[in-house]
């Protein structure tokens, strides 16, 4: 067997799809791009945010949209010491599970903060909404340590 | 503003990903031997079919291919079509002639493009022969092989198509 | 109903980057040893092939298709594909021959995780409206699960590093263990956070390779008169896929699977846990009801090495040649898929 080089070479693979909404997650993003949060009620009463289409006990089409606050409490983070390229921050940063005030579970996105040490669970925090607004996740730039009254 | 009013029904999403492609241990081979303007196959050691380009297996017999073949720049016309509409994305402008060619000695058929040829008069068994890019152009690519241009030689019958050894087709 | 055995099993060598192998070349070494194992030919000697993989591993749309090649599919064998974790392909071969269709099956599963970003590449799994545009990469949620575990109290980072120590010791006896040796629970506290809560040491590797396994009726493995362990229970659920909907400290769906594959049934030698994070391990120890006595991981489980879509087929060929190596009795397989152990399934093993 002669010596053959290692041949490799790097790709980008685009999956560059648009994708259709539908009423609850369009209602939703709808939302964002007016910088407004809205969830939607379950068949047991919680509120939901982001809005679901289906009930997740019990399957059935929700469809009692309810708003909620920009401001909520830390439910679990993590701290990224080395962002990613992908990641939506570049300095370190954390991933945060938030409970908006007015609902029942928390939703993930990610957190700035000056560092590590000035995060605790159950801290209060806010959305800071992006400068501009299109109807997209990202309308929700992070959210941040709201400074204690 | 009153466009702002309309509700969000769609969003664009693209996802790119990042990768590096390794070509593996019998492509890496082909690959290397194709820059020196070398065609090369694998020989299965159950059923003696060879593979180009190889991908290290047999796929009929499902066994590791470890032989490797040197093939020459002769070939058969398995089976072609005339492209007669723009590709997105194609650099080669229609009509043109794609073909499966089965080079002699080898098994199975790989595609590459007919040309310095009528259109209308290829057909199946029809013999052919590699035109290579001048060799200071030579990668690790398959069109270092410009395309394939027709051979004066008699026809190949369907049935021995896929069954011409390296030594040529004499009818 | 008939019963089914495992009969053969191989896995490979977890590598970091198999480098220049492509995964046909993966696959082939790991059905060449299991049709030895049996004194087959090739697929043709088996009645159903099913393989598990996922082509966004390596960025290539239908790259499963090329496993085939492995095979040799000439004249045309019966073929079946999950894009999951291989431990589902021999779920779906479990049914073919429970339904008669089949008496005997070839499973494989393969991947080569290292061309891409494997934790921004599994970020696409989620949904794809609310997190995968946040690139929520799969080693983050899982920090998110282990700080909730942190906070109520339900695991410490001295018992996530115990669950380290003891992966990486019991991996030494492990030939195709990726990392293994000794380590302390200090020294491995010391480490500095890689997504805190989580330290590296917390987080299973990147590993390229594969796994392959025969399962069939008792009657075809006496046949091929080879030692054989049978499957007494099987069962897979599956959770909300958003993790935010779930019970993040708990992991409900293996408490259901592992009451419906009957592990209470008897007493547990050895359970193989597909834990990719090492808090991972101490919840599904729990939720499998697994107490002092069951060996966990006698192989260093995924901590140790992590063969995406191979690795839940491999902790049921792991508990499979204890078995009949006359190590364990009865043992425990699970295997897990998707963020944060959103699908697991569980099977239990017995000797003959």
């Amino acid at each position: 067997m002669q010596a053959t080089e290692h041949l490799s070479q790097t790709f980008e693979l685009g999956f560059t799809y648009t994708r259709s909404t539908g009423p609850v997650v369009g209602r939703f993003l709808t939302g964002l791009r007016d910088r407004r949060i809205i969830g939607n009620r379950g068949s047991d009463g919680r509120v939901l945010v982001p809005p679901v289409e289906y009930d997740p006990v019990t399957a059935a089409a929700l469809d009692e949209f309810v708003e909620v606050g920009e401001e909520g409490t830390l439910v679990s983070w993590c701290w990224v010491n080395e962002p990613r390229a992908a990641h939506p921050l570049a300095k370190p940063f954390a991933w945060a599970m938030v409970q908006l005030d007015g609902a029942d579970v928390a939703m993930i996105h990610c957190l700035e903060a000056p560092g590590e040490d000035a995060l605790a669970t159950g801290a209060r925090v806010k959305v800071s909404w992006a400068a501009e607004t299109i109807g997209f996740i990202t309308d929700i730039r992070c959210f941040t340590l709201l400074e204690e009254a | 503003m009153a466009e702002q009013k309309e509700p969000v029904t769609g969003i664009k999403s693209p996802v790119y990903l990042h990768y590096r492609f390794t070509a593996g241990k019998a492509p890496t081979r082909f690959l290397t031997r194709l820059k020196e303007g070398v065609l090369t196959g694998q020989r299965c050691p159950r059923c003696s079919n060879v593979y180009i380009p190889p991908r290290g297996s047999c796929p009929a017999c499902g066994v590791a291919t470890e032989e490797e073949v040197t093939l020459g720049n002769k070939a058969t016309v398995q089976s072609f079509t005339i492209v007669s509409i723009p590709i997105p994305g194609n650099i080669i402008e229609p009509p043109y002639v794609v073909a499966n060619l089965v080079l002699d000695g080898a098994n199975i058929a790989f595609i590459h493009l007919l040309s310095e040829c009528v259109n209308e008069e290829i057909h199946i068994g029809q013999r052919v022969q590699a035109v290579w890019k001048p060799s200071e152009e030579w990668d690790y690519a398959m069109d270092n092989i410009l395309y394939f241009k027709p051979l004066d030689e008699p026809d190949v019958p369907v049935d021995q198509i896929g069954h011409i050894p390296i030594s040529g087709w004499r009818s | 109903m008939r019963d089914i055995a495992v009969v053969a099993f191989s896995q490979s060598i977890c590598v970091a980057d198999a480098g220049a192998v492509n995964e046909v070349e993966l696959i082939m070494p790991q059905l060449q040893a299991v049709y030895d194992q049996l004194g087959l030919a090739s697929a043709q000697d088996v009645d159903f092939v099913c393989s598990g993989s996922c082509d966004y591993l390596q960025g290539a749309a239908f790259a499963f298709v090329a496993g085939v090649d492995a095979l040799g599919a000439v004249p045309p064998i019966r073929e079946s594909h999950v894009e999951m974790d291989a431990a589902w392909a021999l779920y779906e071969s479990m049914l073919k021959i429970r339904m008669g269709h089949a008496d005997s099956a070839l499973i494989y599963g393969f991947s080569k995780s290292s061309p891409g970003e494997l934790p921004i590449v599994l970020s696409q799994r989620l949904d794809p409206y609310y997190l995968a545009p946040l690139w929520l990469d799969i080693v983050s949620l899982a920090a998110l699960q282990a700080r909730m575990l942190l906070d109520r109290g339900l695991v410490s980072e001295r018992e996530m590093a115990e669950v380290v120590v003891r992966s990486r010791r019991n991996a030494m006896a492990n030939p195709q263990a990726q990392l293994a040796g000794e380590v302390s629970v200090e020294a491995l506290l010391a480490e500095p956070a890689f997504v805190a809560p989580l330290r590296r040491t917390d987080c299973c590797p990147v590993s390229d390779g594969a796994a392959a396994m025969v399962i069939a009726t008792v009657e075809q493995a006496q046949a091929w008169g080879k030692p054989y362990a049978l499957i007494t229970g099987i069962d897979h659920r599956i959770e909300n896929h958003n993790p935010c909907l779930r019970d993040l400290t708990d992991s409900v769906s293996t408490r259901q699977a592992a009451e419906a594959a009957g592990v209470a049934g008897g007493a547990v030698d050895i359970a193989e846990i597909h834990a990719p994070f090492s808090h991972q391990e101490i919840l599904l120890q729990r939720a499998l009801g697994l107490g002092g006595d069951t060996v966990i991981n006698p192989s260093g489980g995924v901590l140790a090495g992590n063969l995406m879509m191979a690795s839940g087929l491999a902790r049921v060929g792991e508990v499979f040649r204890r078995i009949v190596a006359g190590e364990a009795r009865r043992g425990v397989a699970h295997a897990t898929s998707g963020p944060c152990l959103q699908h697991n399934l569980v099977a239990v093993l017995e000797g003959v």
